[in-house]
């Protein structure tokens, strides 16, 4: 039950922290770029691969790895993201966006976990 | 008022993540991580239909529509715990499990944005013919 509290704050917290923040960056992005969504995902793929090295107690895992960071990312944004871009025929956009997402979430995930474990 | 029901939506859609998760853990042995794939394939459809269907058709309040597609779905699927379990299977030596997961993610969640953006779409032309 505790568990459950835990998961409900930081899932609150991520979605209203990712609201702000892919918000603003979004709206500044001139060439179409969702630089907000990237932002707030690439930044939770670092912090949840760094709290998993790091080897968090369950309390803390579930308040802000599956709560928090769970929230903070998103994955359906991100996949509606690619699908307007290619209905606006914004190809160059929608290939740097999948690429960067990707790759670069895949690898800070990798250097987070490394950090943690040192 | 829009922070109050993007945050209700996000301690919906987190713990709906988590319940998918605890359900489907038994389900495969080997360790792939079903109920983050379920939950982003599900998450990606569900909030493609309601971008160009609900979304446009406003039949709630702006603030309930944002604590709904952004709180809540938002919420749900998830892209730091997929990159996090990619690279733990990785690192296990699950090499073959590792790109599976990542190109069902990949295809599977464009398909199912797709394809809930198109039934949207279908429903909000359908709607908006027999209001005309």
């Amino acid at each position: 039950m505790m568990n459950l509290l835990l998961i409900a704050a930081g899932g609150c917290l991520g979605a209203i922290a990712r609201f702000i923040i892919s918000s603003r960056l979004n709206n500044k992005s001139q060439t179409g770029f969702p630089i907000g969504t990237l932002a707030v995902n690439l930044a939770g793929s670092f912090l949840l691969g760094w709290m998993t090295g790091q080897g968090l107690p369950e309390s803390f895992y579930s308040l802000l790895g599956i709560g928090f960071m769970g929230a903070f990312t998103t994955f359906s944004t991100f996949k509606l993201e690619n699908i307007q871009l290619r209905e606006k025929k914004n190809h160059p956009v929608l290939i740097k966006y999948l690429l960067f997402s990707y790759a670069g979430g895949i690898l800070l995930a990798f250097i987070g976990l490394m950090i943690g474990m040192m | 008022m829009n922070f109050v029901m993007i945050g209700a939506g996000g301690i919906i859609g987190s713990l709906l993540r988590y319940s998918l998760g605890v359900l489907t853990n038994p389900w495969l042995s080997n360790g792939f991580p079903l109920g983050t794939l379920l939950a982003n394939l599900i998450g990606c459809f569900i909030l493609g239909w309601f971008t160009t269907g609900i979304l446009r058709l406003k039949l709630f309040h702006p603030h309930i529509l944002a604590g709904l597609g952004t709180g809540l779905v938002g919420s749900f699927t998830t892209f730091s715990t997929f990159s996090v379990e990619t690279v733990l299977l990785l690192r296990s030596g699950s090499i073959l499990m590792a790109l599976i997961y990542v190109i069902l993610s990949l295809s599977g969640g464009l398909f199912m944005s797709w394809y809930g953006y198109f039934l949207g779409l279908r429903m909000f032309k359908e709607r908006g013919e027999a209001a005309s």
